[in-house]
């Protein structure tokens, strides 16, 4: 598996640290409760199929990428700068 | 059917074709008192439990595949009962228990082998963390023992004991811990469960859980609707998209965890070795290839291969261990989906919806739970409350952060385990 980092281009998985699913960058408010910060921090949908995940960069640019993948095939359908995807 | 040296010289010279299957293949009936949702070793243990130790008659398992083609079929076969922390080792230790009496039990031989496991250590700091471990086993009435490193060398004399970054110091020998034959598990469980009544139903996909009013009342499946007053999901590899058929989410992520054997070689490693600071283990299986494995390769996947910077890694720390294994060839590899939870432990419970259980969550450690989890999830199933060995497996616990069991003490977040 290789993955496009928009900064340094096709580069080798060992070069990337795995985070976990992209929902770590909808962070919920301190207040927000337990059931919201128990979907942030716990609770996954986990897909079989595509799915976007957290990779930072960290023999390269340094860059946090949002990833978007097939957890069926690990077809690299393609890769932003988190900073960027962050809505 | 008896497994007798004559029946096996009988069949052997008259073409192997007078065996017969040791389970029925029946068709579903339309209504049981308890589905369980797949059929792998906790799926197979569980209905074998539900029926003889809860005398239940009439439950059916479900599986889409075949009897032991999942991760039953496909792990290291590691048995052990070496848990620091109260809730997991007295499950594990419930389960070697039951792993000691398994194959007189189901009368099928398991070819379970208690040939010890040495977990080797590498610092002073490491030898005192294997100390309180080892303390804490024997706490739990398990077995362990401290070697040093002229243990060890009795032992293992073939191991590389003084690599400049990882001298071997020591090693914790469990000597009751081994390996079983994993397929012959999941057999002997499916015969045991079939004899006493219980519904093989293979090639039968769930496609989706029937509630109403909270209450779960059956399940769809490839081969028709099937009712049925409790259901239980026990699918490791698959438990989130299950799971969503009855409109839940679960604390699990899915991993991919790679392991390999090599060509057939004679005998030349006895026991299991754990090498935790490369996060390598191998043993040697009866048929003479060495079975061994690494740590995750740490993204979400379901694709049952992994990636080549893995399988480097782990022939890197078998060369580190043991220099000896360079000349062995590797036959083959493979990849078996985890469910891995954020503090590395398995979850056990009852869902939201009543007459709706759940078993998952097992990480890369389910083959040595698969008596005691199928024993306690039918515990759970039959009457309502948990066992005790497993009433610590809570599903609620990452909500709650009340009773959060990580063995490793690295936090209880997901991509830590």
């Amino acid at each position: 598996m290789r993955l496009p980092c928009p900064i340094c281009g096709d580069r080798d998985l060992r070069e990337f640290t795995y985070k976990g699913a992209a929902v770590a960058l909808d962070r919920p408010n301190p207040d927000a409760g337990e059931t919201a910060w128990d979907d942030y921090l716990h609770l996954r949908d986990n897909p079989a199929g595509e799915t976007r995940d957290l990779w930072y960069h960290g023999a390269g640019c340094t860059a946090w990428l949002v990833v978007e993948r097939n957890t069926l095939t690990h077809e690299v359908i393609g890769a932003k700068l988190a900073s960027e995807a962050k809505t | 059917m008896g497994y007798s040296a004559w029946q096996i010289l009988k069949n052997g010279l008259t073409g192997n074709k007078g065996w017969k299957p040791v389970w029925r293949d029946p068709d579903p009936k339309p209504e049981y008192d308890i589905v369980i949702i797949g059929g792998g070793g906790h799926g197979l243990s569980t209905a074998y439990y539900l029926a003889k130790e809860h005398g239940l008659k009439n439950i059916a398992v479900v599986e889409k595949g075949y009897i032991g083609g999942g991760n039953v079929g496909r792990n290291t076969t590691i048995v052990r009962a070496n848990y620091f922390l109260p809730g997991n080792s007295e499950f594990y230790s419930h389960s070697l228990k039951l792993w000691e009496g398994l194959e007189q039990d189901f009368n099928y031989n398991a070819m379970m082998s208690q040939r010890g496991i040495l977990n080797l250590f590498h610092s002073d700091g490491q030898r005192d963390a294997f100390a309180r471990r080892g303390n804490a086993m024997i706490n739990q009435g398990d077995d362990a023992e401290l070697l040093d490193p002229a243990g060890v060398r009795k032992l293992v004399p073939y191991l590389n004991f003084d690599n400049p970054r990882f001298p071997i110091y020591g090693g914790l020998l469990h000597k009751r811990g081994g390996s079983a034959r994993h397929d012959a598990v999941a057999w002997g469980y499916a015969r045991g469960a079939d004899q006493r009544g219980v519904d093989l139903l293979q090639n039968c996909e769930v496609t989706g859980i029937d509630i109403e009013n909270g209450k779960v009342t059956g399940v769809q499946t490839t081969r028709g609707a099937i009712k049925a007053k409790k259901v239980g999901i026990v699918v490791a590899g698959r438990s989130g998209q299950v799971a969503a058929m009855a409109g839940m989410r679960l604390p699990i992520e899915s991993h991919i965890l790679q392991a390999f054997v090599s060509e057939g070689l004679k005998p030349c490693i006895d026991n299991v070795i754990s090498f935790g600071m490369g996060h390598f283990y191998i043993s040697q299986s009866d048929k003479g290839g060495l079975v061994f494995g690494g740590d995750l390769d740490f993204y979400a996947s379901y694709a049952q291969r992994g990636n080549l910077p893995m399988q480097e890694h782990v022939m890197e720390a078998a060369m580190t261990l043991m220099p000896m294994i360079g000349k062995a060839k590797v036959l083959r590899s493979w990849g078996g989906i985890m469910d891995m939870t954020p503090d590395g432990s398995p979850i056990i419970d009852k869902t939201d919806t009543e007459g709706l259980y759940i078993d998952c969550g097992w990480c890369y450690g389910g083959f040595k739970a698969v008596p005691a989890s199928g024993f306690a999830f039918a515990h759970l199933i039959a009457q309502d409350r948990p066992h005790e060995t497993a009433a610590g497996f809570r599903l609620d616990r990452f909500r709650t952060g009340r009773g959060l069991m990580d063995e490793e003490g690295t936090g209880a977040q997901h991509n830590l385990h």
